[in-house]
């Protein structure tokens, strides 16, 4: 066990962790302010991934493409929080899981009719190669990049809440929407803002982790559980929750991925334990929520009081 | 709600009444969408190619081919292997490209008395104790390409390997194929989740073990993506990678690229192989489709000639199962591999050979032969299997 | 009351009719569309009656097609053993997923039934040994003696058909028992049933427990009849399948599992397997693109009927009086 393997999947599991962060802080955010469910949240990372894709191909540039898109489904997102899902805020539960629900069957489809299946999304080829960080450990530059947008993009998040009118109005209406309504703010505004912020943060998640898994339609999905369960631990509404809990979750599964199927080959063959380990660090993920739960039933940092 | 059914029922009726026992009807189910889905797609236009260059006729019969998309998922593939051989009432079911799908829908055909030709997968408990008689493997043994890869692995001399696969039927076979030929040692042998295409974490790996040789089976998307993140890890030119054909094929090669420049491989199959089948079956590919076929091209359109050739020899009574099998057995047709027979667990005996990614004299990226590795190989299997 | 009759007429009277004219796959099919009846209407009994938004159901049923399956591939093969085995298992489960999740409230209880749901998936599809992600297929279907050949599609059928009406039957008996009023005035307000004294919590358990078991017979009918089971059957997307049939169907009516479930399997059948020419003209990949109807569809039922189908026809009939 080399200090080399273990720096190696470290920053493996910062990577993943601090892409779940971007799409986990839209949906606290959304949930927090709006209390609404969304279950269409990943399709906004699927839009983003297709829309990335057109965009590079259009421009032949990563960059541009990638910069492009992101601005492009805040706009989509937008629309459909001014159309539809506007109507679902006073609803309940119920309507609002099940609506968001055919939206994510509506929008896949339509994602089908517009790109088909899948579309391709290759990454810059100047960061296809590796970077040396330490003599005998070379990480992809590429992956290096990720980890650097994600950075930046929670230290813009941080600024933004904390800093700025609107991120205090946020802030007030996750901490308390009624008295933040009642004291005069624009919420129907202010909701619409917070949906476009979402959508574009899954955006630039979708684009930036497409040339790594591949653009396909449904990839929304399988993502969107482990944003539930993030925002969960981190705390519904809470910005720094969402972070925290992302890299937690990144982190155990990585590590779990990588170092469980080794332990596990020491007592069972290989073929078992390869698919025992991914499977028992998935498990750690949602048993680590139900302790949270259970300890904090509000999560780790809850926004309201 | 009864009324729709029953309305449903009586035009399902009006359908099944105007069809005729005066063609050919082949259920086919391919992976056609998804990360994965070039094989299929490859093997299932070379199918459709063949019976076009035959006029739209197998063995002489007007041929119908229901196409379905499995979406590379188990139970999809079963409710259509269910609707083409219980409602359609095909002839032959084919064209399953991954083995997990193909040992969850083809035994809905042998249920049912219908001949399951596969194009691809033929997993290695159907080569021994489970083989079927209404099972034909067209393509390979699932072991042979990777007891090909295992012996160059030998040949070459590398003292230890790595070795990765998904946790698949196929996948498992891949690598105990390897390793009965290959006489070093395996410092690793990894199973990952099929269909995963982040391999950050196994990468950091096999660099931690630095093993002399690191060897792959990763078919369709779960290769594209390994190749890309071991070439960005800087791996390539560290560690020599071995893979079989299923890796290396153009469906990889052209999202890959330049990267795979000097990669060796194993097949029973290359574009430049010598024969008339082949050099009239890659020309017309290529005219057809304007892309250069892979090893799953090569199948999909072998396996079509299978068929023609058992409908021809049975003079078009494809009723009798029986005739069928016998003239399937027989395997009298101009495959574009060269020589072909079938052993009697109606698996392939053929050659597999050594390849080399390297360019063409137009500059484009393909597979060259560079020697036979196995002449006239059958599998481990056949001696578990009773069927004379 | 009448028209429960005449459709449990017809009911009976279809496989007949289909084994007439040669076409067993459509009893079989049939079987499915009341199968899944089955899993819909215990999803209906803990959603509708009982108010709780449980999106994890498609674990009962995904626990039951399990044992079901594993007792079939370890060769007991008997009906007797297996099923109860079953129901027994989903009901266990439920017990325990209900007892946490239930001590949490609003969405934070639809996040863990749905966490619960997803663990089950990975655990069962880490298990290689009956079939991991593969799945793992039967050699029979189970055997229920008495000269009943299950392998038999329309005997299937009508075993099928019993439980639906017994289970239908037992619905209905215990809405209108003193624990269904209790459910039902749990959801609607859960502060005034814990004010007079209530033990809420237990009433909900048992709901919770009940509606699972139900759910892992319907899992169990699903292994037998396909003669092979996956691990996709517990993922979370299944649970939001039988939810659309129940909303599509009526929640929180009796009949509403029942009705969403063969409405929903019947139009996506017909839609994959009978090309309309005017729409293939019109868009010819349409039959690929069948989920589109079905969420537009769902979406205009939650927006503006939500009381589905069996919603709908009840106000036809009041307004006609």
């Amino acid at each position: 066990m080399s200090w080399i393997l273990i720096l190696e999947q470290s920053l493996n599991g910062l990577q993943f962790g601090l892409m779940l962060f971007l799409l986990a802080a839209g949906l606290t955010l959304v949930f927090g302010i709006m209390d609404m469910i969304n279950l269409a949240h990943g399709s906004l990372y699927m839009l983003g991934a297709f829309i990335a894709s057109t965009f590079v191909q259009l421009t032949g540039s990563f960059t541009l493409g990638v910069l492009l898109a992101v601005p492009a489904t805040a706009v989509v997102g937008m629309i459909l929080e001014m159309s539809l899902l506007r109507t679902l805020y006073a609803r309940d539960h119920l309507s609002q899981v099940l609506a968001t629900f055919a939206l994510i069957l509506i929008i896949n489809e339509l994602v089908r009719l517009v790109w088909g299946s899948d579309a391709a999304l290759p990454g810059p080829a100047a960061l296809s190669g590796p970077v040396e960080l330490l003599p005998g450990l070379r990480y992809p530059s590429y992956r290096l990049l990720i980890i650097g947008v994600g950075l930046a993009v929670a230290v813009l998040l941080y600024l933004l809440v904390t800093k700025t009118k609107v991120g205090m109005l946020v802030r007030a209406g996750a901490s308390n929407r009624e008295m933040a309504l009642a004291m005069g703010v624009n919420i129907k505004t202010l909701f619409t803002l917070v949906f476009g912020v979402g959508a574009a943060l899954c955006a630039v998640a979708g684009a930036m982790l497409a040339p790594l898994f591949a653009v396909q339609v449904g990839m929304g999905e399988n993502i969107l559980i482990l944003a539930f369960v993030v925002i969960v631990i981190g705390g519904i509404g809470s910005i720094r929750g969402a972070l925290v809990g992302a890299v937690l979750v990144g982190v155990v599964d990585t590590i779990g991925r990588a170092f469980l199927p080794i332990l596990l080959g020491a007592f069972f063959q290989p073929r078992v334990a390869s698919a025992a380990g991914p499977a028992l660090a998935s498990v750690m993920i949602y048993l680590i929520m139900a302790v949270v739960l259970y300890f904090r039933p509000k999560g780790l940092f809850p926004a309201r009081g | 709600m009864k009324a729709k059914l029953v309305y449903l029922a009586a035009a399902a009726l009006l359908a099944t009444s105007v069809q005729g026992a005066d063609k050919v009807k082949i259920g086919y189910i391919g992976t056609l969408s998804g990360p994965s889905a070039q094989p299929g797609i490859d093997m299932r236009d070379a199918f459709q190619l063949a019976v076009k260059l035959n006029g739209g006729k197998l063995g002489g019969l007007p041929a119908e081919v229901l196409v379905g998309d499995d979406q590379f998922r188990p139970d999809v593939g079963r409710q259509l292997a269910e609707k083409y051989v219980k409602s359609d009432k095909v002839d032959f079911l084919t064209g399953i490209v991954f083995s997990n799908i193909m040992l969850a829908s083809a035994p809905i055909a042998w249920d049912n008395k219908t001949i399951y030709i596969s194009v691809n997968a033929a997993p290695s408990p159907l080569a021994g104790k489970d083989c079927n008689p209404l099972f034909f493997a067209a393509s390979w043994p699932n072991d042979a390409y990777h007891e090909a890869a295992g012996q160059h692995a030998t040949n070459r001399g590398y003292k230890s390997a790595y070795l990765i696969a998904p946790n698949y039927q196929a996948g498992k076979d891949s690598l105990t194929g390897f390793k009965r030929f290959y006489k070093g040692k395996v410092v690793g042998e990894v199973y990952t989740k099929l269909g995963q295409l982040d391999y950050a974490v196994e990468l950091a790996q096999v660099r931690a073990a630095k093993p002399d040789a690191l060897y792959i089976f990763l078919p369709g998307g779960m290769g594209i993506n390994f190749i890309k993140q071991f070439v960005a890890a800087g791996m390539s030119n560290e560690i020599p990678l071995i893979t079989s054909g299923f890796g290396a094929d153009q469906d990889i090669i052209r999202p890959v690229g330049e990267a795979m420049l000097g990669l060796f491989d194993t097949a029973h199959w290359a574009l430049d192989l010598d024969n008339a089948a082949n050099k009239k079956f890659v020309a017309a590919f290529e005219k057809e489709y304007k892309r250069l076929p892979s090893v799953y091209a090569a199948q999909g359109y072998d396996t079509a000639l299978l068929i023609d050739s058992a409908v021809r020899d049975t003079k078009g009574k494809i009723e009798d199962v029986e005739a069928v099998r016998k003239a399937l057995k027989a395997a009298k047709f101009e495959s574009v591999r060269g020589a072909f027979k079938f052993n009697r667990n109606q698996m392939p005996i053929q050659n597999y050979y050594l390849r080399v990614v390297a360019k063409d004299n137009q500059g484009r990226l393909v597979n060259k032969t560079m020697g036979t590795i196995f002449k006239d190989h059958g599998d481990a299997y056949v001696q578990d299997c009773k069927m004379k | 009351m009448k028209r429960s009759l005449v459709v449990l007429a017809l009911l009976i009277v279809y496989p007949l009719a289909m084994q007439a004219i040669d076409h067993l796959f459509y009893v079989s099919f049939a079987s499915r569309l009341l199968i899944y009846a089955i899993a819909a209407t215990s999803l209906n009994l803990v959603l509708g009656y009982g108010g709780m938004i449980s999106f994890g159901h498609a674990a009962f049923v995904g626990a039951g097609a399990y044992v079901a399956s594993i007792a079939l591939a370890e060769g007991v093969t008997s009906a007797w053993i297996g099923w109860p085995a079953a129901i027994l298992a989903s009901a266990l489960l439920a017990w325990v997923i209900g007892a946490i999740s239930l001590r949490t409230r609003g969405v934070y209880f639809i996040m863990i039934t749905l966490a619960f749901a997803q663990m089950m998936f990975y655990l069962v599809n880490s298990m290689k040994a009956y079939g991991g992600d593969e799945g793992l297929t039967l050699p029979q279907r189970a055997t229920l003696g008495f000269g009943l050949d299950l392998a038999n599609e329309v005997v299937f059928y009508y075993v099928v058909l019993a439980l639906l009406v017994a289970i239908l039957y037992c619905l209905h008996r215990l809405v209108h028992s003193r624990f269904g009023r209790v459910m039902v005035a749990i959801r609607e307000n859960e502060a005034r049933v814990e004010a007079i004294g209530l033990p809420v919590y237990r009433y909900q358990l048992a709901c919770f427990v009940i509606a699972g078991a139900a759910g892992g017979l319907a899992g169990a009918l699903l292994a037998s009849h396909g003669k092979y089971v996956n691990p996709n059957v517990l993922h979370w997307v299944q649970s939001g399948t039988l939810m659309i049939m129940v909303i599509l169907g009526g929640v929180g009516h009796l009949w509403g599992g029942v009705i969403g479930a063969v409405a929903l399997l019947t139009l996506e059948h017909a839609i994959a397997d009978y090309p309309v020419p005017w729409l293939t003209q019109l868009a010819p990949n349409y039959q690929q693109h069948a989920n589109l109807g079905v969420g537009l569809v769902l979406l205009l039922i939650v927006l503006f009927a939500p009381q589905g189908i069996a919603g709908l026809l009840s106000r036809k009939r009041h307004a006609r009086a």
